[in-house]
């Protein structure tokens, strides 16, 4: 199945801003994770856990146990600095 | 309630005065403004860019507003966030309250200040001397946000 990924800020600024990727349904978002980690060197280093990095699931902050589904928009970004 | 993302500046007195036109029984306007300061960090800070993530932003921001009004008894909000390039002493974010007495406009424009510093997806990068840099979240923010609720599971990764 098809799945949107989003980078923002200092992850986008690696990544770039968008890519849509073909994944297992089924799939959580950490193990969406592990795979994109492993598929470049880039994704390694911009997607690494911790400082504060979250993922959200369609426009939702979401824990690495949630499962994306068909068509679904996972992003990945730094902590957030607005206000 | 309106809630806007926008580039382009605001003007404080209009808000307040389009908050106590829509409803004559407002007897209180609390509003804060947030300004881009000329230093951050021990540096000189000569330009702020701000990013976001259009639709999840009025997502979060409308979710924090709903949440608001079930515990605080208001009865008109504005809120503006500005996007894109700014340089210091430009105006940020606008969050302004109307309720029929201070003390729920004082309290939910703190409640609603709290949750967009530390839950809307918003991004600064600083221009410093030094070059350009992504400003980091203060543990100071999570702090506010937390006393608002003692049990809230959202906090980052990082102080888990």
């Amino acid at each position: 199945m098809r799945v949107n990924l989003r980078y923002f800020a200092a992850i986008r600024e690696v990544l770039g801003e968008h890519e849509v990727i073909d994944v297992p349904a089924g799939i959580t978002v950490g193990e969406l994770r592990d795979r994109l980690m492993a598929g470049s060197a880039d994704h390694a280093r911009a997607l690494v856990r911790g400082q504060g990095r979250r993922c959200a699931l369609n426009h939702v902050i979401c824990e690495e146990s949630a499962v994306v589904t068909e068509g679904a928009e996972v992003a990945f970004f730094p902590p957030l600095t607005g206000g | 309630m309106s809630i806007r993302i926008q580039t382009g500046d605001f003007d404080l007195g209009a808000e307040v005065a389009a908050l106590r036109a829509a409803d004559p029984a407002v007897g209180a306007v609390v509003a804060f403004v947030g300004c881009v300061r000329d230093r951050n960090d021990g540096s000189e800070v000569s330009a702020m860019e701000l990013e976001h993530y259009p639709g999840m932003t009025e997502t979060v921001i409308e979710a924090t507003l709903a949440e608001a009004r079930a515990r605080f008894d208001i009865r008109g909000v504005r809120i503006i966030h500005r996007v894109g390039l700014l340089q210091p002493q430009d105006q940020i974010v606008l969050v302004a309250v109307g309720s029929a007495h201070r003390g729920s406009a004082f309290a939910a424009c703190e409640f609603l200040m709290d949750h967009l510093k530390t839950q809307a997806p918003f991004w600064k990068k600083e221009t410093t001397p030094q070059g350009t840099r992504w400003v980091d979240a203060r543990l100071s923010d999570d702090a506010a946000l937390a006393r608002w609720n003692p049990t809230d599971p959202a906090t980052p990764e990082a102080t888990r």
